[in-house]
């Protein structure tokens, strides 16, 4: 389809509660730099139900016009509501390009809908811009594992659209007196027309909130902590730290802490301002998810580590001799 | 039930190095594997078969000849049957064009093999790491969709699945017929025999062409069909030069560590 207006749309995930997912207003900030460059104005599309918090942090973190489902058959992320409720608002509005998180659902939605409309998806972008040549989207993502970065266009069909990883984009400030255009779209679906029912949900972490994808620090541990003891140590420094605390897999799939804390292909993308992985080796999948992080600081007592190969500053030693110092130290550097 | 699997043959992206002088990815030499997600993929295919002996699993790759190895591999850890769409037409092709040739060879498939209750992919394919041929092919033939598969069960003609969502996990209902897409699981899959790779050699592998897709359309594949294009690829910038950290012992490593960090301003 041609796209009816230079419009940027994104997608802002919501929250069971109604509230907004960061990455959402993360994205409204890269999505001005380039309606700055391209026209068109920006547009949050905010699908969820008790939607009224989330539509105002779209307006507070810049969107010019928010576009708002709202229905308690989005309560809970489901693939075919999500998707025709947004394919309908492309059908009607005709964006220009549209950003999406690449979380699970963003990951989950996208290729519905790009699919839907026969256009392209750029899929777990790490940077956007406009293209010189051509004023199309330049989508840059990794691929290869991380090995390889490519940046690709969608020249001929509209909308062209991405998922962002989150992390990648910080928030701006938000501005609660910013006023916004509100349209509210009635879009419902048949309850039979949902062909996945939710049987029962399984939280896995109860006694924390883990928020990787929004953690300024994160402190992460691998098979070197040894042991579900051994995430004590890493807990106390995240603590001194203000930190969250992350994990590679092997730590994972020995049960010392729950999936949710996992980092990398098969667990969260983290951008943090400082990442500190603590006998972790470093295998390519582990640092998909967290290459982009801004200083990487690495303790492994094995010297030819590979996430030496991605670390600012490579500590070599023995992290249950470490650990417990710098804890010390940073605490008397806080008092 | 009656299963397919999509099966993709990927470069061992382990083993991938980056030519240091020229910045370009070292190809040569590295192994081609099975890609890692759609083993997972199969092996849920193949949990569901130990349960229930009747049920059937096709395998379906897109790619060059070569990729009959991955298949064959495939065959010999719970595959009966697998099928390769292989032409020089489907080069090229994105996502979007690759999801509509599989799901009109699925399509295809099914006038012999019978209706597909479950159409299995693995989460993402390792080299490029889309995770959107999956719930692409799922839209093609307008079937619903559960991504982030950990395990399948069927039971009473029922599909529960084991999902990964940010906060744990959750367990999805879905109707048949469906497309599952699976991520890694905390088990391994299974691992073939000396006799089963004997076996699975032995089987003829299917081929299918665009010629033999009745009503393909030439405009929805390749190059032609792929509505991204590639602009450019290159490697990222190597941290090169990060500081070394090495005292005699951990304390003093330790408070090396804090001096240099408040000097360089990061805390
Ligand atoms: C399809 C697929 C998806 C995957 N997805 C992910 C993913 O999302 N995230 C992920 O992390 N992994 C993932 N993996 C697994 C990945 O390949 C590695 O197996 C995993 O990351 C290894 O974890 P680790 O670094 O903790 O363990 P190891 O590789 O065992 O490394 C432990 C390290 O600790 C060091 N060490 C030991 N003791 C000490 C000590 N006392 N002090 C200091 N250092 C010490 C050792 O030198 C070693 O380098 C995936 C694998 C596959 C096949
Ligand atoms: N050429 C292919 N042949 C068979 N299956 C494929 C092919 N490409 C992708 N798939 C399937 O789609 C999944 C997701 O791939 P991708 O979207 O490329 O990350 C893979 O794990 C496979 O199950």
């Amino acid at each position: 389809m041609d796209a009816k207006t230079k419009d940027l749309w994104v997608f802002i995930e919501t929250n069971d509660d109604g509230t907004a997912k960061s990455v959402g207003l993360e994205l409204l900030g890269a999505g001005r730099g380039l309606v700055d460059k391209q026209g068109g104005k920006l547009v949050g599309v905010v699908i969820g139900n008790n939607t009224d918090s989330a539509v105002k942090s779209a307006v507070a973190y810049g969107a010019d016009t928010v576009i708002v489902v709202d229905g308690k058959e989005y309560e809970h992320y489901t693939t075919d509501a999500y998707a025709n409720a947004l394919y309908a608002l492309v059908e009607k509005y005709g964006p220009t390009s549209i950003l999406i998180g690449a979380t699970n659902n963003g990951r989950d939605l996208g290729p519905r809908v790009s699919c839907r409309l026969k256009t392209g998806l750029t899929a777990d972008c790490t940077s956007l811009a406009i293209d010189e040549e051509t004023g199309n989207v330049a989508w840059t993502r990794p691929a290869f594992g991380g090995n390889l970065m490519a940046t690709i266009l969608c020249p001929d069909t509209r909308p062209q659209i991405g998922t962002v990883r989150p992390g990648v984009f910080k928030k701006t400030e938000p501005d609660e007196s910013r006023t916004a255009e509100i349209i509210r779209e009635n879009i419902h679906v048949d309850p039979s027309e949902i062909r996945t029912e939710l049987i029962e949900v399984i939280k896995e972490v109860a006694d924390e909130l883990v928020d990787l994808e929004g953690a300024e620090i994160i402190v992460s541990g691998g098979r070197g902590v040894g042991g579900p003891e051994g995430f004590k140590p890493r807990r106390e420094l995240a603590e001194v730290l203000g930190a969250t605390v992350g994990a590679a897999r092997a730590a994972v799939d020995a049960g010392w802490i729950p999936h949710a804390h996992q980092v990398g292909q098969t667990g969260k993308t983290v951008g943090p301002k400082i990442y500190i992985a603590c006998g972790i080796s470093g295998a390519i999948q582990h640092i998909a998810g967290m290459s982009s992080s801004k200083t990487i600081i690495a303790i492994n007592k094995d010297e030819t580590a590979p996430i030496f190969n991605v670390a600012d500053y490579c500590v070599v030693g023995d992290l249950f001799e470490i650990l417990p110092v710098l804890t010390a130290e940073i605490k008397k550097l806080k008092s | 039930m009656n299963m397919l699997v999509c099966v993709k043959q990927v470069p061992d992206t382990t083993e991938i190095r980056i030519d240091p002088v020229k910045n370009t990815l070292i190809r040569d030499g590295v192994p081609s594997i099975v890609n890692p997600f759609d083993a997972y993929a199969l092996e849920a295919a193949a949990r569901i078969k130990d349960k229930d002996p009747s049920s059937q699993i096709v395998l379906l790759s897109m790619g060059p000849e070569q990729a009959k190895n991955a298949l064959k591999e495939c065959l010999a850890v719970g595959g009966d049957k697998a099928y390769l769409v292989t032409d020089r037409a489907f080069g090229g092709s994105d996502t979007l064009a690759t999801s509509y040739i599989l799901s009109s060879a699925i399509k295809k498939l099914e006038e012999t093999e019978g209706k597909f209750d479950i159409i299995f992919c693995g989460k993402q394919a390792i080299d490029g790491d889309t995770a959107q041929v999956g719930p692409e092919i799922a839209e093609h033939l307008g079937y619903p969709q559960v991504t982030y598969a950990l395990e399948v069960f069927a039971e009473d003609g029922k599909i529960k699945v084991k999902k990964e969502v940010e906060e744990g996990f959750e367990i999805i209902g879905v109707k048949t017929p469906c497309v599952i897409t699976v991520t890694k699981p905390s088990f391994d899959p299974r691992y073939p025999t000396v006799k089963s790779k004997l076996a699975a050699n032995r089987k003829e592998i299917g081929a299918i062409t665009a010629y033999d897709i009745a009503g393909i359309d030439r405009e929805r594949i390749g190059l032609k069909g792929s509505p991204t294009k590639v602009k450019k690829t290159f490697t990222p910038p190597v941290k090169t030069g990060g500081v070394k950290i090495c005292e005699d012992c951990g304390t003093a490593t330790a408070k090396k560590l804090i001096e240099t960090l408040v000097a360089d301003g990061i805390i």
